[in-house]
């Protein structure tokens, strides 16, 4: 257990949810969202964590230094909606140590 | 009418492989789907991606996943019906069901097969405020009839290779095209990239970035958009056009399915997996990724065990009390519909001297 990390996500009806997150699984935000099922099946993570269908996009909260973001994640988000300067696609930012304590809220569904 | 013995919904990889395993029980198929073109998410998606889990190919681009998947079934002929959706379905005196798409198009089958994966996929609309009053009156989320765009003024908006594609096609077809994107950079096939470039220099397509469409002006039918650019001042100016086209993907929904009166949960449709992968509504079958049991997993390679166990209780369905032995291919070769024999060759008997 002492690899997970705490990461608090406020989902798409505003309820915040305290969660786990494993560092040591290669999971990403997208994931740990659909493991705890803060978001409805098929309603994230739609393209399976490609950058493709930004369903996974989120706010950034919290002031935690992120993974920067690749060409692909900088595209999806370009063409994606309700795009704010916070905004990240969870399936890009792997879980690692550093992000203990994130803060996210999930950008609504389209 | 079009008359089939199992009407599969969705042409995804799923949907292909019912096709081959129906066929070898000698019944035919017919697929439709909303997309344009088999394959589905494959083809829609990421038809240039690696799938590293699909038995016995260590590496597999998904595009060519779905070409396989149709040279396999090919000489079963299955039919297709190519985007329309599926909209109503009606149970018959009979048991046998009629499924109706958008347009019309009318399928009757004894079986139905709902390989939908996520659903049926919907165009992206952009959040502009008076869109939905400028629907089918210049505004169009997916282009159809390029010919209706001949002579015209058109307005692309988006940064993929469908905004590419049609801006580089219709510089030929509309007398003047102007592609509108959130940023200087496009993503999208390398060559339609340089296409784009090349027609912009000559003046073919009138390229605005990093701009966004942020209102549509018009009397009943689209007269200009209003078009915001962020390049060093903040500006907002109209560009005057007959169609508006914005081309931001395609997001699956299921859509009408979710109203066939069908158990749903989690946004997919509840399935007896101790059996036969049949719905609450006996000779409606649900298989691949569209479908929910426990323990479910959406991989391609269970869609495909899916499909092949629902394949042998259409036929229960389709010929009651017929006797039938799996067989294996090996074994008893594969028949087309189109008259083809597949099969192994024949040992040869030869005596060593």
């Amino acid at each position: 257990m002492e690899q997970d990390i705490n990461i608090k996500i406020i989902d798409r009806d505003g309820l915040k949810h305290e969660v786990m997150a494993p560092t040591d699984m290669a999971m990403n935000l997208m994931e740990v969202v659909r493991s705890y099922e803060l978001a409805p099946e098929g309603t994230i993570g739609i393209c399976g964590g490609m950058a493709m269908c930004s369903s996974c996009q989120c706010y950034v909260l919290s002031d935690h230094e992120l993974p920067e973001m690749q060409d692909d994640e900088e595209a999806m988000l370009s063409e994606a909606f309700n795009v704010k300067d916070n905004s990240r696609l969870g399936c890009q930012l792997q879980i690692n140590p550093d992000m203990e304590g994130l803060e996210v809220e999930l950008a609504p569904e389209i | 009418m079009i008359k089939t013995d199992i009407l599969i919904i969705g042409a995804g990889p799923t949907g292909l492989f019912t096709v081959f395993e129906a066929g070898l029980l000698k019944l035919k198929c017919h697929l439709i789907d909303a997309l344009p073109q088999p394959g589905g998410q494959c083809s829609e998606i990421y038809p240039k991606k690696p799938i590293y889990d699909i038995p016995a190919y260590p590496e597999i681009l998904a595009g060519d996943l779905t070409d396989k998947l149709l040279e396999q079934c090919k000489q079963f002929e299955p039919g297709f019906t190519l985007g329309e959706r599926a909209e109503t379905i009606d149970k018959q005196e009979d048991g046998t069901f009629i499924v109706t798409t958008n347009k019309g198009t009318k399928h009757h089958a004894p079986v139905v097969a709902i390989a939908g994966g996520l659903g049926s996929f919907e165009p992206r609309k952009p959040l502009i405020h008076n869109i939905a009053d400028f629907e089918d009156k210049g505004v169009e989320y997916m282009i159809k009839e390029p010919e209706m765009y001949r002579n015209k003024k058109v307005v692309i908006a988006g940064g993929g290779d469908s905004a590419l594609d049609w801006s580089i096609f219709l510089s030929d077809v509309a007398s003047e095209v102007t592609l509108i994107h959130r940023r200087n950079e496009f993503r999208g096939h390398l060559d339609s990239v340089e296409k784009v470039q090349e027609l912009k220099n000559l003046g073919k397509i009138n390229l605005i970035t990093p701009a966004e469409v942020t209102g549509i002006v018009g009397h009943h039918h689209v007269k200009a958009v209003v078009v915001s650019q962020a390049e060093h001042i903040e500006k907002e100016f109209e560009i005057e056009c007959d169609h508006f086209i914005p081309l931001f993907g395609l997001s699956p929904k299921l859509g009408p399915i979710a109203n066939w009166g069908l158990e749903i949960e989690k946004n997919a449709i509840k399935v007896n997996n101790a059996l036969d992968y049949q719905t609450n509504i006996p000779g409606i079958f649900a298989i691949g990724d569209v479908n929910t049991y426990p323990g479910k997993l959406k991989l391609i390679l269970c869609g495909f065990h899916e499909a092949t166990l629902m394949c042998q209780a259409a036929y229960q369905i389709i010929n009651p009390g017929k006797r039938y032995v799996l067989k294996y291919t090996t074994v008893s070769g594969v028949d087309g519909f189109d008259g083809t024999r597949k099969e192994a060759p024949k040992a040869v008997v030869k005596a060593i001297e």
